[in-house]
C-alpha cells in the first residue's frame, strides 16, 4: 500500500524555483501493478524517487505500508528499504565488482540474513534462468542477462514494493518483454506491489493501472487495457 | 557487551561491510594498489630506521662491558684523592677485580728516525681489559707492555715515526723497547686510534719515566670487575656523597655504552624523520587514490543505498577496503624495510661505536605495520567521508549534480585527527619535541603552499596560457586539470618530496660546509703549545710563509684562586660543604687563564659586558680606581665557584696577587679545537706575568706539517706540537657517511612521490587513452600527441618541484641560522640538480605510462565504453 499526499518537488535553477512535480495525490493498493507513463521530462523518475524515499519532497508525504517515510531519518529510510523495497534500473546497476550471485546476496546480507542466503540467491538465479552463470561478473553477461540478475536481486529480500525505472529501456523488444513477464510472474508469486516507469506503451498497458504524467501533474489514471 | 555489539552491527552492518569489502578487494587492488607502493616505501624507511635503532642499542649494550674494559669505572683528573682510594682498597678486599688506567699526553721521540710527536700514553695494570680480546702483532703479545721498559704501540705510530717493532721510543726519562703493535683493543671505538695513536705501558714504567710530575693533561681511571649489576649500582648509592665532594666520576659500563651510542641514535632519529616524510607522502598518495576510487564507485554506492545500505554501512565497507590496502602496503613495507635494515650499518660503516649486528626486530615491524595502517586510514578518512554525501537518487539519475561538499563535524574531526596524527608522529620520531613540532609545522606550511600553488596553476592554465602558444601545449596544460588526474595530489606528493629532499640537501650542505670550515680548510690543524713568549716570532718563522697570516697566538697564564669575595680558599675549604658552598675541585685547581681584547668565535656573553673597542684599557674610570682587574668567567665554572657578576676573585699568578671583579659571564662551545678558557682577563693586566703561548696554525700540506714538526724539535725542543689533521679526516668521514645515509633514505621520499604520480597515471589511463585516440581521429600526428603529453608532465614537474625546492630554500634560510646557528648559504647548485632530476623523473614516468596508449589505433579505443 502506497499513499502519496500533496507531493511536490521543485528544484532551484538559476536562483528561481523550477517546479517538477505539482501536488501529486495518489494511492496504490497492495499487490497492485501500476505503470507510470509520460513524455520525457514530465517527472516520472522524480516521482519514483520520492515514492521510494530516495529524495526529499518539497512538500507532501509518502506512506509506505502505513509508515511515513519522510518522518524517518536518512538511515531509517535505508533500513526500511532494505526490509521492504526492491529496485530495478534502466542501466541494470549491477555492482561490477561482484559476481552475479554476489550481487543477489547484497540485499539478503544487508537485511542480516546470512543463513541459507547463498542457496536462496542461487534459487533466485535459477528462477530467472541464470543458474549456470552464478559466478560470472556483470561485464561477462549480456544486457538482458544483467537485467535478469538485477531482477533476482530486486526480489531477494522479498520486497513488499518493487520500483522499476524503465527496466527495458536499454533492451530490445523481445528481451524487454521477457523481463516484464518475469516481473509480472515474480510480482504474482511474491505478492509485491509493482511500480513500473516506462516509455513503452505496449508494456505499460499490461499493468492493472496506468498513470499518465504531464508537466509534473497526473494527467490520466486508468486501468491497463491488456486483458488477462 | 552483546547488546553493544548488536547495535553496532545494526548501525553499520559490519558483517555485510566486511563481505562486500572482501569481494571487492581484488578489484580495488588492481585499481589503486599502485598507490600502496608509496605507503610501502614509507613504511620500509621507517621500519629500517626503527630496526636499526634497536640494532644499535642492542649491539652497544651487548658490548658494554667490552667497550669499557670492565663493569664500572672511577675517573678523575688527578690521582684518586684519599677518601676514594680508601673506597677502592675496601673494594679490593671484597675481591673485586681492579685495574688502573692512567692516560696522559707526552712528546715521544724515536731515536732511529729522529721523529718526534705528541702522543697519548696509557699506563695499564695487569688484568686490563677485563673483557674482550686484544689482538696484537706479533700475536699474543698483549701483556708485554707490563714488562719493565717495554711498550706496545698502536700501529699508526710505526708508520708515523717510520720505525719497526723492536725499535726504541724515548718517553720522558725512559727508553722503551717496542714489543709489538696493538691492532685491536676491544675498548676502542672504531675511529679512536685515528684521533690519537697511543703508547701502552705499565704503571711502573710510567712512574719511572717521571711523566706525571707536572701534568694537568692526565686522566686517572680505575676499572672494576664487578659482574653483579647490583654490586656496581650499590657502590654509587653507598659512596654518592664522597664521590660528589671529591668530584670523582663513577660510571657503569651500561651508562657509558648508552652515552657512546647517543650520537648515532640521535642521527638515527633524524633518519626516522626522513622516513616519516616518505610515509606522509604515501599518505597523500592514499588520499588521492581513495578520492579517485570513491568517485568511480559513486554509482555502485548509490545502488547500495537504494538497496537499503545506510550511510554508515557504505562508509564502513570502503573504510575496510582502505584498511586492507593500507595493511597490504604496510606489510610489503615491512618486508622491504627489513632488507633495507641490513644496509644501514654498512652505509654508516665505521662511524658506529661497535660492530652493529642486524636482527629482525618484531617491535619495529609491528610499529611499522601499525603506523603504516594508521597513516593509510587517516589519510583515506577524508575522501571516504564523501561517501556519506552520495545520495541514493544518483542511481536513478546519472548526471545528478554533486552536492556541495559540506563541512560537518565528522569532516572537521577527520582533519583534526589527521593534523594531530601528523604532529604526533613527527614528535615521536624526532630527536626531541621541538624538532618534531618544527618538522610538522614545516610540512604543513609547505603542503599548504604547494596546494595553493597548484590551485593557482589551475587558474593560470585556464586563463593565461597564451592563446598564441601552439595547440598541443595548451591542450597539455589544460589536461593537467581533468578530474581523474588528481593533479593537486600529485603536485602535493611531488612538491613535498622535492621539499624534503631539498631541505635535507640544503641544510646538510650548510652543516657540512660549516663543519668543514671549522675543522679543515680555513681552520687550524696544528696546535703548538708551551711556546715561550720570546719564541713566538721564531716558531712562527718555521711555518710556511703563506700560512702565517692565519696564525693565532694565545697566551696562557697559570693561576690559582686565593680568595673569593675576601674569603680565603683555605677558609672556604674548611667550611662544612653545603649546596651553597663553592665546589672543591673548582677552588683547588690550577687555572690556565688568558687575556685578550676580543671575544673568541666559540664564545658568547650571557650576562654583564665585554670590554669592547670603546673601552680601551685604562680609559674606564671604574676599573682603575677600584684597582680590580676585569675578568670574564665561563658560566659553568662561575656556577661551581658560586660567584656571579660583581663578585671579586683574587688570583695568585706566580706569587703575585691580582684582585679581579667578574665583569661578564660567557657561554663557551667546548666542541672546538681552539683553546678555550674558564677565565679571561682584560688586556693590560697579565702582560708581564710568566706565561706560555699556544699557537694555532694552518698547514694543510702533509709534507710541510712533518717538516715543521721536525724543525720544531730541533730548534725549540720545549714546544709540543699536536696535529689535528687526522681528526679532521675522521670528522669528514663521519659527515660523508651521515649524508650518505640521509640521502639514501631521502631517495625513498622521491620514490614515494613518483609512485603517487604513477598511480595517478594508472587511474586516469582510460580517459587519457580516449583523448589521445580522439586527437588522432581528428588528425593529430603522433608528434603532436607527444607534445601534449610532454607539456602536461613538464608543467607538472616544473611547478611542483620548483615550489617544493623554493620552499626548501626558504625553510633553510630560517632553519640554518636559527637551529644550527650557522650562516646560511643556499645550495643552489645541488638544488638545481634535484630540480632537473625530479622534472626528468616526472616527464619520464608520464611518457612511459602513456606510450602504449599512443601506439594503439584509435578506433578500438573509442569503441570501448567508458568505465
Ligand atoms: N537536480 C535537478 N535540478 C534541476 N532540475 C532537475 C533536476 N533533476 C531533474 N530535474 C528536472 O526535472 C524534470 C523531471 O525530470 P525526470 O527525470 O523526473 O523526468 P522523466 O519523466 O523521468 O524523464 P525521462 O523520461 O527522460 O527519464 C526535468 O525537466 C529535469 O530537467
Ligand atoms: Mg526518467
Amino acid at each position: 500500500m502506497i499513499v502519496a499526499e500533496g507531493l511536490q518537488k521543485s528544484y532551484t535553477s538559476g536562483g528561481r524555483p523550477l517546479p517538477v512535480l505539482q501536488c501529486i495525490d495518489v494511492e496504490v493498493a497492495q499487490e497492485a501493478f501500476v505503470s507510470i507513463v509520460g513524455p520525457s521530462g514530465s517527472g516520472k523518475t522524480t516521482l519514483l524517487g520520492l515514492l521510494a524515499g530516495l529524495d526529499q519532497p518539497t512538500a507532501g508525504r509518502v506512506y509506505l505500508d502505513g509508515v511515513d517515510i519522510f518522518g524517518l531519518s536518512e538511515d531509517g529510510r535505508a533500513e526500511f528499504r532494505s526490509q521492504n523495497v526492491g529496485f530495478v534500473f534502466q542501466t541494470f546497476h549491477l555492482l561490477p565488482t561482484l559476481t552475479a550471485i554476489e550481487n543477489v546476496l547484497v540485499p539478503l546480507e544487508l537485511k542480516g540474513d546470512y543463513k541459507g542466503a547463498y542457496d536462496q540467491a542461487e534459487a533466485l538465479l535459477i528462477r530467472v534462468g541464470l543458474g549456470h552463470r552464478t559466478g560470472h561478473y556483470p561485464a561477462q553477461l549480456s544486457g538482458g542477462e544483467q537485467q535478469r540478475v538485477a531482477l533476482a536481486r530486486a526480489f531477494a529480500n522479498k520486497p513488499k514494493i518493487l520500483f522499476a525505472d524503465e527496466p527495458t529501456g536499454n533492451l530490445d523488444q523481445a528481451t524487454g518483454e521477457g523481463i516484464i513477464e518475469m516481473l509480472e510472474e515474480l510480482n504474482q508469486v511474491s505478492r509485491t506491489t509493482l511500480i513500473l516507469v516506462t516509455h513503452d506503451m505496449a508494456l505499460a498497458e499490461r499493468a492493472h493501472r496506468v498513470i499518465g504524467l504531464v508537466g509534473g501533474r497526473i494527467a490520466s489514471d486508468r486501468p491497463g487495457s491488456v486483458i488477462r | 557487551m552483546r547488546e553493544i555489539g548488536d547495535s553496532i552491527q545494526d548501525r553499520f552492518r559490519i558483517r555485510f561491510a566486511i563481505r562486500l569489502a572482501l569481494r571487492e578487494s581484488s578489484y580495488g587492488f588492481r585499481r589503486i594498489g599502485v598507490f600502496m607502493g608509496s605507503i610501502a616505501l614509507g613504511v620500509a624507511a621507517l621500519v629500517s630506521v626503527h630496526s636499526f635503532r634497536a640494532d644499535i642499542a642492542r649491539s652497544v649494550q651487548d658490548e658494554a662491558d667490552v667497550l669499557m674494559g670492565g663493569n664500572a669505572r672511577f675517573s678523575h683528573d688527578r690521582p684518586m684523592p684519599p677518601p676514594i682510594a680508601a673506597v677502592i682498597d675496601s673494594l679490593r678486599e671484597t675481591g673485586a677485580g681492579l685495574a688502573r688506567v692512567t692516560t696522559t699526553m707526552s712528546m715521544v721521540s724515536a731515536p732511529r728516525s729522529m721523529e718526534v710527536r705528541l702522543l697519548q700514553v696509557r699506563a695499564l695494570d695487569k688484568g686490563y681489559p677485563f673483557y674482550g680480546d686484544v689482538t696484537t702483532s706479533p700475536v699474543n703479545r698483549w701483556g708485554a707492555h707490563l714488562d719493565p721498559d717495554r711498550a706496545l704501540v698502536d700501529p699508526a705510530i710505526l708508520t708515523q715515526f717510520g720505525i719497526q717493532v723492536g725499535d726504541t721510543l724515548v718517553l720522558g726519562l725512559s727508553r722503551l723497547e717496542i714489543a709489538g703493535t696493538v691492532n685491536g683493543l676491544p675498548t676502542d671505538l672504531a675511529y679512536q686510534t685515528a684521533i690519537g695513536p697511543r703508547v701502552h705501558i705499565s704503571q711502573a714504567t710510567l712512574e719511572r719515566s717521571g711523566l706525571l710530575a707536572n701534568d694537568g693533561l692526565a686522566r686517572f681511571e680505575i676499572l672494576l670487575q664487578l659482574p653483579d649489576i647490583e654490586d656496581r649500582r650499590g657502590i654509587r648509592e653507598r659512596y654518592q656523597d664522597v664521590l660528589q665532594v671529591e668530584s670523582v666520576n663513577y660510571s657503569l659500563a651500561e651508562e657509558q655504552a648508552e652515552r657512546l651510542s647517543n650520537g648515532v641514535r640521535y642521527l638515527a632519529r633524524f633518519l626516522g624523520l626522513v622516513g616519516l616524510g616518505a610515509l606522509l607522502l604515501g599518505g597523500v598518495g592514499v588520499a588521492s587514490a581513495i578520492n579517485v576510487y570513491i568517485r568511480e564507485k559513486r554509482q555502485a554506492i548509490a545502488v547500495l543505498r537504494c538497496l537499503g545500505a545506510g550511510q554508515a554501512t557504505a562508509f564502513v565497507a570502503y573504510l575496510i577496503q582502505a584498511a586492507m590496502l593500507g595493511l597490504l602496503g604496510a606489510m610489503a613495507g615491512v618486508a622491504i624495510g627489513v632488507l633495507v635494515q641490513q644496509q644501514l650499518p654498512t652505509l654508516l660503516g665505521n662511524i658506529m661505536p661497535v660492530v652493529v649486528t642486524t636482527r629482525f626486530s618484531p617491535t619495529s615491524a609491528l610499529a611499522g605495520l601499525g603506523i603504516g595502517l594508521w597513516v593509510s586510514l587517516i589519510f583515506a578518512l577524508i575522501p571516504l567521508l564523501n561517501i556519506r554525501e552520495i545520495p541514493p537518487l544518483a542511481a536513478l539519475r546519472h548526471d545528478f549534480e554533486e552536492r556541495n561538499q559540506r563541512w560537518d563535524r565528522a569532516k572537521l574531526l577527520a582533519y583534526g585527527l589527521l593534523g594531530l596524527s601528523i604532529v604526533g608522529l613527527c614528535v615521536i620520531e624526532a630527536p626531541n619535541a621541538e624538532i618534531g613540532l618544527g618538522f610538522a609545522l614545516a610540512l604543513a606550511l609547505a603542503g599548504g603552499l604547494i596546494v595553493l600553488v597548484g590551485s593557482g596553476l589551475r587558474l593560470v592554465a585556464r586563463r593565461y596560457v597564451p592563446a598564441s602558444s601552439s595547440y598541443p601545449v595548451r591542450q597539455g596544460v589544460s589536461n593537467l586539470f581533468r578530474p581523474q588526474n588528481q593533479t593537486v595530489s600529485v603536485m602535493l606528493a611531488l612538491g613535498l618530496g622535492a621539499f624534503l629532499i631539498g631541505l635535507i640537501t640544503d641544510v646538510g650542505g650548510n652543516i657540512q660546509g660549516d663543519l668543514t670550515r671549522s675543522f679543515s680548510t680555513g681552520r687550524a690543524n696544528m696546535l703548538l703549545f708551551d711556546v715561550q713568549p720570546d719564541q713566538v716570532d721564531g716558531v712562527s718563522g718555521l711555518l710556511p710563509e703563506a700560512t702565517r697570516q692565519y696564525l693565532e697566538a694565545t697566551p696562557l697564564v697559570s693561576s690559582r684562586i686565593v680568595s673569593i669575595n675576601g674569603r680565603s680558599v683555605e677558609d672556604l675549604l674548611d667550611e662544612p660543604t653545603s649546596d651553597e658552598s663553592p665546589r672543591r675541585f673548582a677552588l683547588g685547581r690550577e687555572y690556565r687563564n688568558t687575556y685578550r681584547e676580543r671575544l673568541g668565535v666559540a664564545e658568547e656573553v650571557l650576562a654583564g659586558e665585554w670590554w669592547d673597542d670603546a673601552q680601551v684599557p685604562g680609559d674606564s674610570g671604574l676599573q682603575r680606581t677600584d684597582g680590580l682587574a676585569h675578568v670574564s668567567l665561563e658560566e659553568g665554572i662561575a656556577d661551581a665557584l658560586r660567584v656571579t657578576l660583581g663578585d671579586t676573585i683574587t688570583w695568585d699568578v706566580s706569587g703575585i696577587r691580582i684582585p679581579s671583579i667578574v665583569l661578564s659571564l660567557r657561554r663557551v662551545d667546548w666542541n672546538q679545537l681552539e683553546p678555550n678558557f674558564y677565565a679571561i682577563f682584560e688586556p693590560g693586566v697579565l702582560e708581564q706575568a710568566p706565561q706560555t703561548v699556544v699557537i694555532l696554525a694552518q698547514v694543510h700540506n702533509d709534507a710541510q706539517r712533518a717538516r715543521v714538526q721536525r724543525e720544531l724539535i730541533e730548534r725549540y725542543p720545549n714546544v709540543s706540537a699536536l696535529d689535528f689533521s687526522r681528526v679532521q679526516e675522521v670528522i669528514e668521514n663521519v659527515l660523508v657517511r651521515v649524508r650518505q645515509a640521509v640521502g639514501f633514505l631521502g631517495i625513498f621520499t622521491v620514490l614515494a612521490g613518483a609512485i603517487v604520480l604513477i598511480g595517478s597515471l594508472a587511474t586516469s589511463r582510460v580517459q587519457r587513452m580516449r583523448e589521445g585516440a580522439l586527437l588522432k581521429t581528428l588528425g593529430a600526428k603522433r608528434a603532436q600527441v607527444l607534445t601534449v603529453l610532454f607539456a602536461e608532465y613538464f608543467a607538472l614537474g616544473l611547478v611542483a618541484t620548483g615550489s617544493g625546492l623554493i620552499l626548501a630554500l626558504g625553510t633553510g634560510t630560517i632553519l640554518v641560522p636559527w637551529i644550527f646557528e650557522i650562516t646560511y648559504s643556499p645550495q643552489i647548485g645541488a638544488l638545481s640538480l634535484i630540480w632537473l632530476g625530479v622534472v626528468g623523473i616526472t616527464v619520464g614516468v608520464g611518457f612511459l605510462g602513456s606510450i602504449d596508449l599512443i601506439q594503439r589505433p584509435p578506433l578500438p579505443v573509442l569503441r570501448q565504453t567508458p568505465e
